[in-house]
């Protein structure tokens, strides 16, 4: 580990100075010092505010490129700085900074790639909107695995549980023309991708990642291959699903650009709030919710207090299959209105990786998740604008950040410790 | 003797689960449960699989369908039409991946057979860079990404240079196996220093490697001069693996990509079940604490065999881009690296065994192929047999109460899939 510990004692206390956060800020300070401040464009980027009001309207922001460079690197490099002073005295630097630093390399970068490409006017408004447009899937995947995991069971089959909720949903859906029957049947799609993970990890004792893997296979194969001869052989009543309804929220729609992007959207941003909530609340001040940490974390202990592991193991799973199977839903009732083969292209993974970014905690994993939709939406943007950066790069952003995640590069990222490993009684 | 050091200590290891029933399925070692095992269960998954597939096939036949629609009536159209397109199905597979009866040449006829071993070749080596790691204890889902690094790098010294007949083919093939090796070593490198999950990790370098390759193939260095497609130059033959049966009549794409297979398969055998590293790896596989307490450095250990896996899946690549396609593009790896998992599971993580279930899946997608274009059957209920053949391999209980076969660790019990919860209890 990259944790240095200083043993050096003063009289009372021992200093424990963690060099690792203020070296990532002086890197990333010295890395936007040459791209973001050298290299500016000497541009002026626009950012559309009004988007989405009614009533009255707000004047766009205008930033020069190379001025908002300029002052978020001597912001990162002033951060930085005071953080080895801090830490040279034994103490992290205060939250707010840290998230200060973050704050300006984010839009530092957000401000140069735009400012790169051709045209450099945009709404945040459609930005933001975008952002958590996509991120759905994630949220509702990794709340899915969330729900394993806490409880000791590696969900490595969220990609299958949004692949078969997708397929179900726009079966239901077109069949029956009703996108609330779909958005059930994406909830039993989920389930029974989760029924199979369970049988298999829970009463089989099959290693739980190869169930995944596996399962991921069976279900894009099957899909695929109902797909081809079913959905495609009647695709006007099979594969047309209608979608769900947005519905605009009267006053709060109007807070200007947070408005428009968080309350007049589709019916189910709304079911995914609740749905966060509830997990949270539920995970952290329920009893089920203790007994799932505690059975995530040390079965034995709570197998000898009288919980039933493999019972609450198996709800768990099949619960995760109904959050994610919603996940699915947003393909066929939300982005487009047909399924296609392979369609959720490894957005389960991604949905993992933000589970694993976020630290397995919920609002880890829902800023993970939003983190992750941002980069997708923002390469959507940059590929209209026409940018000189290479979409593949900003793909690649996810999983690299994951890497440095697990690695413990940014932060140790530990997972529930009986996580994966089966539960034999006795 | 290196050897013998362990042997002292495997007593301590083997005194921790307190019941020696717990062996085969209980215990939740990967390499043992994978290495256990007969050749019947084998038989009968495959046999369960094909069957489902099979019901699978008929259910969405059109013809079959229309029976049903008056099956009380007639109950035996239903069943011969089901018949028919299932076994029609299967045959097509047959013919498209064994002998073809309707070729007008012999050559014509055992055609369908040299295409078998040709998809076969990067499955025998793929599943190879899954089967060594399972030994050690760890889960290679990355060959994917590890067989698009050796495509590039061999695909690079391929078509950039301009080397000597012999020469080139080398270092093609030793490009590859150094670019697998560095993706597959990356692993097993951030594994044992960070503690950070194999799988996890391999999962993000596939969707990295996936990106890289989309990335790279638009750049001027690796696009084909003149195209606006992302593809390659094509290889030079210096720099090609010849064909085995080189005739210009035969238009047989056999290459010599097999025999290197075959090659490497005997390597990994001697390397696992006979060399000094082979034993040490096991070791870690079986036990990785007793391992260390037996003074064997696990960390190397997932270092060399990741790098070993890497390799043999950079040899994949090879025999992709230098035998097969015979230049690089953006879907080189087709879904090898994937379905390597399943041939490694089907073939119990041993040499020989991912050797034969490499054919068998080998059969299957260059069936697979036959039968969509004859049959119109989808080649994606290739993929479900797959799985499904490894989710029945995977729990064996399972396997033995359909077929009602004897349970080895413990013939006296009746219902076999019992056992689990019995021994569990005991």
């Amino acid at each position: 580990m990259s944790v240095a510990l200083d043993t050096s004692r003063t009289e009372e206390t021992a200093v424990v100075r963690r060099w690792k956060n203020p070296i990532i800020y002086a890197v990333l300070a010295a890395l936007s010092f040459f791209l973001i401040g050298l290299n500016a464009p000497d541009k002026t980027v626009v950012f559309r505010l009004s988007d989405g009001l009614k009533n009255f309207s707000i004047p766009d922001l205008s930033l020069n490129a190379g001025v908002y460079g300029w002052i978020s690197v001597v912001a990162m490099v002033a951060i930085a700085a005071f953080a080895f002073i801090t830490m040279n005295k034994g103490r992290e630097i205060p939250r707010g900074l840290q998230g200060l630093f973050w704050f300006f390399f984010i839009t530092g970068m957000l401000v140069w790639v735009i400012g790169a490409a051709r045209s450099s006017e945009l709404s945040l408004v459609t930005l933001l909107t975008g952002a958590l447009t996509l991120s759905i899937p994630m949220i509702f995947g990794s709340f899915g695995g969330l729900l394993c995991e806490r409880s000791g069971i590696v969900n490595i089959a969220i990609e299958a549980q949004l692949l078969l909720g997708a397929f179900t949903a726009a079966l239901a859906a077109s069949m029956t023309g009703s996108p609330w029957v779909g958005l059930l049947a994406a909830m039993i799609g989920g389930v029974l991708v989760s029924l199979i993970l369970a049988v298999f990890a829970i009463k089989y004792l099959v290693d739980q990642t190869i169930v995944g893997v596996v399962v991921n296979v069976l279900v894009a194969g099957l899909t695929g291959f109902l797909y081809s001869r079913v959905l495609q052989a009647d695709p006007a009543h099979l594969n047309s699903a209608p979608k769900l309804p947005t519905f605009e929220i009267p006053v709060l729609s109007q807070i200007p650009v947070i408005g428009p992007v968080l309350f007049n959207q589709s019916v189910l941003v709304y079911i995914m709030y609740i749905t966060v909530a509830l997990i949270w609340f539920a995970l952290n001040k329920t009893r089920w919710g203790l007994r799932t940490r505690a059975v995530g974390e040390h079965p034995k202990a709570a197998d000898t207090l009288g919980i039933n592991v493999n019972r609450l193991r198996f709800t768990n799973v099949l619960l995760a299959g109904v959050v994610a199977g919603m996940g699915g839903a947003f393909f066929t009732l939300v982005s487009v209105s047909s399924f296609n083969a392979n369609m959720t292209a490894g957005q389960g993974y991604i949905a993992l990786a933000a589970l694993i970014f976020g630290r397995w905690k919920p609002f880890g994993a829902l800023f993970a998740s939003l983190l992750f939709g941002f980069t997708l939406q923002l390469n959507f943007v940059l590929s209209l604008l026409g940018t000189s950066v290479p979409t593949e790069l900003l793909a690649m952003l996810p999983y690299l950040v994951t890497i440095f995640a697990v690695a413990g590069l940014v932060g140790v990222s530990r997972g529930p410790a009986a996580s994966g490993k089966p539960y034999i009684k006795g | 003797m290196s050897a013998e050091k362990p042997k002292a200590v495997k007593p301590a290891a083997t005194a921790a689960p307190a019941n020696p029933q717990m062996g085969e399925h209980a215990k939740p070692s990967l390499a043992t449960r994978l290495a256990g095992g007969g050749f019947g269960l084998s038989l009968g998954a495959l046999i369960a699989a094909l069957f489902l597939g099979g019901l699978l096939i008929a259910a969405t036949d059109p013809a079959t369908q229309k029976a049903a629609g008056y099956f009380f009536a007639r109950p035996t159209d239903t069943l011969s039409a089901a018949w028919k397109a299932a076994a029609g199905a299967y045959k097509a597979m047959f013919e498209g991946a064994i002998f073809n009866p309707k070729g007008k040449t012999f050559a014509d006829q055992i055609r369908p057979l040299t295409e078998t071993l040709t998809v076969a070749t990067p499955l025998i080596l793929a599943g190879l860079a899954v089967a060594l790691p399972f030994r050690a204890g760890l889960f290679n889902i990355g060959a994917q990404g590890q067989i698009i690094l050796g495509a590039l790098v061999s695909g690079y010294v391929g078509f950039a240079y301009n080397l000597p007949l012999a020469l080139h083919l080398v270092l093609v093939i030793i490009g590859g196996i150094i670019g697998g090796a560095i993706w597959g070593g990356l692993v097993g490198l951030l594994k044992a220093k960070t503690g950070a999950h194999e799988v996890i990790l391999s999962i993000m370098l596939n969707y990295i490697a996936a990106n890289l390759i989309l990335l790279l193939l638009k750049t001027p260095t690796f696009q084909r001069e003149g195209s606006s497609n992302p593809i390659s130059p094509i290889l030079p033959d210096s720099a090609l693996l010849p064909r085995i049966f080189p005739g210009s009549d035969l238009n047989f794409r056999l290459h010599w990509g097999f025999v290197l297979a075959i090659i490497a398969v005997i390597f990994a055998s001697w390397l696992i079940e006979r060399s000094t590293i082979g034993f040490r790896l096991r070791a870690v596989g079986a036990n990785p604490n007793a391992a260390r307490t037996a003074g064997i450095n696990v960390a190397n250990g997932y270092i060399i065999v990741m790098a070993i896996a890497g390799a043999l899946a950079g040899l994949a690549g090879v025999a992709q881009v230098a035998g097969t396609e015979k230049t690089l593009t953006t879907g080189i790896a087709a879904s090898f690296g994937f379905d390597a998992i399943t041939v490694a599971l089907l073939g119990r993580a041993k040499p020989w065994g991912t050797f034969f279930a490499a054919l068998l899946y080998g059969a299957f997608r260059a069936g697979g192929v036959m039968m969509q274009a004859t049959t119109g059957t989808n080649i994606d209920i290739v993929a479900v047999v797959q799985a499904l053949i490894v989710l029945f391999i995977a729990a064996p209980p399972l396997v033995r109460t359909i077929f009602r076969l004897p349970d080895p660790a413990n013939p006296r019990k009746k219902k076999a899939s019992k056992n689990n919860s019995l021994q569990g209890a005991q």
